[in-house]
């Protein structure tokens, strides 16, 4: 099918919407399939950063060495942990992927929470103390809720990021909208399918970005009251 | 752990390093492909940073750049400029990189000329310095520890992005990687895979390293306790 969609007309545009029509199924699959690694991979990540972070708040001695190993997995390229991982789990599935995506999206949210809980006032974290709370009832009533402003931007970073990271799995077939990139340059330089891919990419990534700023704004009400 | 084996074999063979297309040889293009899109970004990074910190506007300006390439593939990015008039070979893959090397530079070389005292600006002021005399003897020595640290982040970031050049054949270590997923797992790719994401990995932690080094040094003692936080929390990914 991609076969018989090469020249588009005379030359050979930036943009055709020929290309998209014929290949909206293509399209949709691929986008589709970028949302829901993007989704899986930013939802595992919390779910392993959050824990880390609330325990380098509460366990001191532990704080420098979980930046400090979140920041090492940062700072090793996405292309090298998906060279570690891909090996061990098979080279064409998702997983390779996920797991990169996953390991890499953790700094930014383990800092982030960090930095929210860290900035939680002492008046309020005593007054919870004097109320009776117990260290999770602290945790999770008052302290994880003043903290949500840092959470959100940790997790708004990671997926924005992790958005334009999922194409790096186009190397191994797996890259959503980076394997309709990739594919175009491999297609003869199709330029209109390396297009469609690229702005598909930094619109979902726009969009995904503004639908967890409106996320975190209903669910941090009394910012909205301070700024009004 | 067995793939792991096959790596660390891959790398103990010297032919795979003195090949035609071996480590060593990699190893080059990658330097010189990073070394030339940060010094692009700094040319371009650090001038407007200190202008826009030195006139105190451009904050907001500052944000959304390193807000919208964070958002931006890199692979995109490297698949459209070659078939821009730019053309294919390096100045594609230097000036793809280098647009990710910008944010940090540019953001830390404003937070630099920021941070600086307002008493210290007046204080050079009151001294008959003109606005251009206090960007260049108070402004710029002030900001230099901050300029070391953009200088850092963003060349870890363009060490780890530039092994994507592979992904259209610009060279560099992330070639050995794309070579052994051509060759397959099943035909014995894995260890070439796995050499080759050991020697990106082990290059971006040295460069992260010695440019640590760099940066404390940059920094003059009296600084050393104000200085910029390790890393800013804004960084793009690679």
């Amino acid at each position: 099918m991609s076969l018989l969609a090469v020249p588009d007309g005379p030359g050979n545009p930036w943009f055709s919407w020929r290309y998209v029509n014929d290949n909206r199924e293509t399209i949709l699959s691929a986008l589709s399939f970028h949302a829901e690694v993007t989704a899986q991979a930013v939802g595992l990540a919390v779910l392993v950063a959050l824990p880390l972070a609330v325990l380098a708040y509460w366990v001191r001695p532990l704080t420098g060495p979980i930046l400090a190993l979140s920041g090492v997995l940062y700072t090793i390229p996405s292309l090298a942990l998906l060279a570690f991982v891909a090996p061990l789990v098979g080279v064409t599935t998702r997983a390779a992927v996920l797991i990169a995506l996953v390991l890499y999206a953790l700094l930014m949210i383990i800092r982030n929470t960090l930095a929210g809980l860290e900035q939680v006032p002492p008046e309020a974290r005593e007054a919870a103390q004097g109320m009776g709370y117990s260290r999770f009832g602290r945790l999770w009533r008052v302290e994880l809720p003043l903290a949500l402003p840092g959470i959100i931007t940790g997790v708004r970073l990671a997926t924005v990021s992790t958005v334009a990271l999922v194409t790096v799995g186009a190397l191994i077939g797996q890259g959503g909208l980076g394997d309709l990139i990739l594919g175009g340059f491999r297609n003869n330089f199709y330029r209109a399918e390396i297009m469609t891919g690229t702005i598909l990419c930094v619109g979902l990534a726009l969009v995904l970005d503004l639908l967890l700023a409106g996320v975190g704004r209903l669910l941090t009400p009394w910012q909205r009251r301070v700024r009004a | 752990m067995n793939y792991l084996n096959e790596g660390l074999l891959w790398l103990n063979d010297p032919l795979n390093w003195t090949n035609p297309g071996g480590v060593l040889d990699r190893l080059g293009e990658h330097l010189l492909i990073s070394a030339l899109a940060v010094l692009v970004g700094c040319l371009v990074g650090w001038p407007v940073g200190v202008l826009l910190g030195h006139r105190g506007r451009g904050g907001a300006v500052i944000v959304t750049v390193s807000n919208l390439t964070l958002a931006v593939p890199t692979v995109a990015l490297l698949t459209i400029l070659p078939l821009t008039p730019i053309g294919f070979g390096k100045p594609p893959v230097v000036i793809a990189l280098a647009v990710f090397a910008v944010p940090p530079l540019l953001a830390n070389a404003y937070t630099g000329v920021r941070q600086i005292d307002r008493e210290t600006i007046e204080a050079a002021r009151g001294m008959g310095l003109s606005g251009g005399q206090i960007l260049r003897r108070v402004e710029l020595p002030l900001a230099v520890p901050y300029l070391a640290a953009g200088l850092r982040t963003a060349s870890v970031q363009v060490v780890a992005t530039a092994a994507l050049a592979s992904f259209v054949n610009g060279g560099g270590l992330g070639q050995i990687i794309a070579a052994g997923f051509g060759i397959g797992i099943s035909n014995g790719g894995a260890g070439q895979i796995v050499a080759g994401g050991l020697a990106v990995a082990v290059l971006a932690l040295l460069v992260e390293a010695v440019l640590a080094v760099v940066q404390r040094l940059a920094t003059p003692r009296a600084l050393r306790a104000t200085a910029p936080r390790r890393r800013p929390a804004v960084t793009a990914g690679a």
